[in-house]
């Protein structure tokens, strides 16, 4: 697929799956996601790999953990009414460090919502959805183009960590058609798995390396290695103990907190004399962009702060923006999940204005400028 | 300990994990008994079984298991197993849990996985109960036993699985109770062979929740109520092999018979479509 095309953010998202390497995705059809393993189900014949149509997406979310196990790199697909059903499954392998990647295409909620149009509302869901403690990666593309490439990002962060990873697209970028370019395959830069190079004996599947995570084998290898749900010990048996429960849930946590300054991943631009910055992430930093131009030509100091990896937070950074700062704008079609965590990072230091949508359709840029002319006053 | 008097199934269990966690008296052991014996005559490498539970009491098997184990979530191994099994179709995958886990929380995936002839083996012990949570109403309560949530007798009509799997598309149905130990070893044999979807019940006492709620006795007074009243009808129709409290229990191999599994469906439908640009995907885990 090496060469340049006219395709939707699906689909784009779809290929970069296949160029990351992956060759197994079971999912259950939502709009508006569909196409991406549509797209997937015609391609992978002839790839070597497969596509299966789960019951629900229950079954989707867990039966690609199964092909993990087995070796594969895998990803389901969704959006709102199906990440909700997820859930469970987000924890299983936030629990066994499974690596896999779930795309959520946002629509509009709570429920069924609008199935048809666009939302950013799924954020802190994917944060905080599933029960207990743990700490997923999420990433925001704003473009087509991004679809493919940071879904290779997706797909490496998710064997490096060993964390389940949201791809957080909505139904414009899901949608819109732009012009995407594949690199030759060479020049795209996969990780493998972390596979361990311990004889069975030695091996021990959930004693961490120096970066907080385990080395994996995969099921018929003769390791006879054992995997559960259940809070367990470096053997990977169950332990029901408090000092059983704080080693593993602190090294769960600790393996994406203590790398936080490793996982930044933003766009800035005019950040160094901005009296206003606004923070945003995926399509509706498409909107903030024009809103940031028409403020600058009204003479306002504003800068624009994009959030690529949206989990974890860069609140270092935001911090450190507060000290200079007047004013950050976030807009986000949502009714004001982000800003919780800009509002927790500057934490006084600066006024932070929320810009909210409840979805349907992407902000008038208007509303982010009166904003902007606002906070800048 | 004298290496003469040990089992010799010792070596197949985590033997670091013992004790295990059930009750005396329970059958769940008993079967895990006889699923060594089976794989034990099996023939197969046992670094290419892999057995996939749910929760529950007997989802605890695969932990005390020294095979390739997974430990999944409520209701959820059979689709764990499915995706295990696609990715490494070289692999033998052993579903085993309870009746809570497999027909009323993940009844979705057991109905769809028979139907798409998935190749696993989905083995339910059958207790009529939830042990773990303290003895609730499960989708197999016969009607008037007392459960917590049943605390006047069950009113809700149980499920006959065997009827359920047949009906689904199961290319062997077996039922046996932990009475019928050898009989129970042979059907893990032979489902351990089949290829498909293959469905063990094993009826077994809860001596500790069911049977004392309802004043049934102890273990061993379940296993005289199935010595007594069990009836071996080999090729029976499933229509009728439903279950009743402390009633008859029809037990044997219902059905054995043919169907292509999904991957086979898959590799001959897309070899036609696509000729030789195609790869068989099942022939590259075809075994030497």
């Amino acid at each position: 697929m090496t060469g340049v095309h006219f395709i939707d953010g699906d689909q784009a998202a779809c290929e970069g799956a296949l160029a990351a390497g992956c060759r197994f995705v079971a999912g259950y059809p939502i709009t508006p996601s569909t196409e991406v393993v549509e797209r997937f189900a015609s391609r992978i014949p002839l790839i070597g790999g497969l596509f299966i149509q789960m019951e629900d997406e229950i079954a989707s979310s867990i039966a690609i953990q199964g092909a993990v196990w087995a070796g594969k790199k895998v990803m389901t697909v969704t959006s709102g009414p199906g990440l909700s059903l997820m859930m469970e499954h987000v924890g299983f392998a936030a629990i066994t460090e499974t690596p896999c990647v779930f795309v959520d295409v946002q629509r509009g909620g709570p429920s069924t919502g609008l199935p048809t149009l666009p939302a950013q509302s799924d954020m802190m869901q994917v944060k905080w959805g599933s029960h207990g403690d743990y700490e997923p990666i999420a990433l925001s593309p704003n473009s087509p183009q991004e679809c493919f490439d940071l879904m290779i990002n997706a797909f490496n962060l998710a064997e490096l960590y060993r964390v389940p990873v949201f791809f957080m697209m909505d139904e414009v970028v899901g949608h819109m058609t732009e012009r995407v370019v594949i690199p030759e395959a060479s020049a795209i830069e996969v990780a493998e798995r972390r596979w361990t190079g311990k004889p069975p004996g030695e091996y021990r599947p959930y004693e961490a390396n120096d970066d907080l995570v385990p080395d994996m084998v995969k099921a018929g290898d003769g390791y006879r290695i054992h995997v559960t749900g259940l809070t367990h010990d470096e053997r990977g048996y169950p332990t029901m103990h408090p000092a059983g429960q704080k080693k593993l849930v602190e090294r769960l946590v600790g393996k994406i907190r203590h790398h936080r300054e490793r996982l930044v991943d933003v766009r800035m631009d005019g950040l160094d004399d901005a009296e206003v910055v606004l923070v945003s992430f995926g399509i509706t930093s498409r909107v903030a962009g024009p809103a940031m131009e028409e403020a600058r030509q009204r003479g306002g100091r504003v800068g624009h702060l994009r959030l690529v990896i949206t989990w974890p937070f860069p609140s270092s950074l935001l911090r450190k923006l507060a000290k200079h700062v007047k004013a950050f704008v976030v807009p986000e079609l949502n009714m004001g999940q982000m800003v919780l965590e800009v509002e927790r990072a500057v934490a006084g230091k600066a006024q932070v204005i929320s810009v909210p949508h409840p979805g349907g359709t992407v902000h008038e840029p208007e509303d982010i400028l009166q904003k902007i002319l606002e906070a800048a006053r | 300990m004298d290496p003469e008097l040990e089992s010799p199934l010792m070596p197949y269990l985590r033997q670091d994990r013992m004790p295990h966690i059930w009750c005396p008296g329970c059958g769940i052991g008993t079967t895990v008994n006889c699923f060594v014996r089976a794989l034990m005559e099996s023939g197969l490498n046992l670094d290419q079984v892999a057995v996939v539970s749910g929760i529950g009491c007997t989802g605890r098997v695969a932990g005390y298991l020294k095979l390739d184990s997974f430990h999944t979530t409520h209701g959820r191994p059979i689709p764990f197993a499915t995706g295990l099994k696609l990715a490494n179709p070289g692999l033998k995958v052993v579903v085993y849990s309870g009746d809570g886990d497999l027909f009323a929380i993940g009844g979705n995936h057991f109905v769809h996985g028979a139907r798409r002839n998935m190749d696993i083996m989905v083995i339910c012990v059958n207790n009529y109960t939830y042990g773990m949570t303290g003895g609730q109403a499960a989708p197999t309560t016969p009607l008037g036993a007392v459960q917590t949530t049943m605390p006047f007798g069950n009113f809700e009509n149980p499920f006959n699985l065997p009827f359920l799997a047949d009906a689904c598309g199961a290319v062997y149905v077996a039922r046996w109770t932990v009475y019928h130990v050898r009989q129970l070893a042979r059907a893990m044999k032979e489902g351990l062979a089949k290829k498909g979807f293959v469905f063990i019940e094993a009826l077994s006492p809860c001596p500790t929740l069911y049977s004392r709620r309802n004043r049934l006795g102890d273990g061993v007074d379940q296993l005289k109520y199935y010595k007594a009243k069990s009836i071996i009808k080999d090729g029976a129709d499933t229509k009728e092999v439903g279950l009743s409290f402390q009633g008859e229990i029809i037990v044997g191999k219902f059905v054995d018979r043919e169907r292509p599994t999904w991957l086979e469906s898959m590799d001959k439908h897309y070899s036609s479509v696509f000729g030789e640009k195609y790869k068989p995907y099942g022939a590259a885990y075809a075994k030497a």
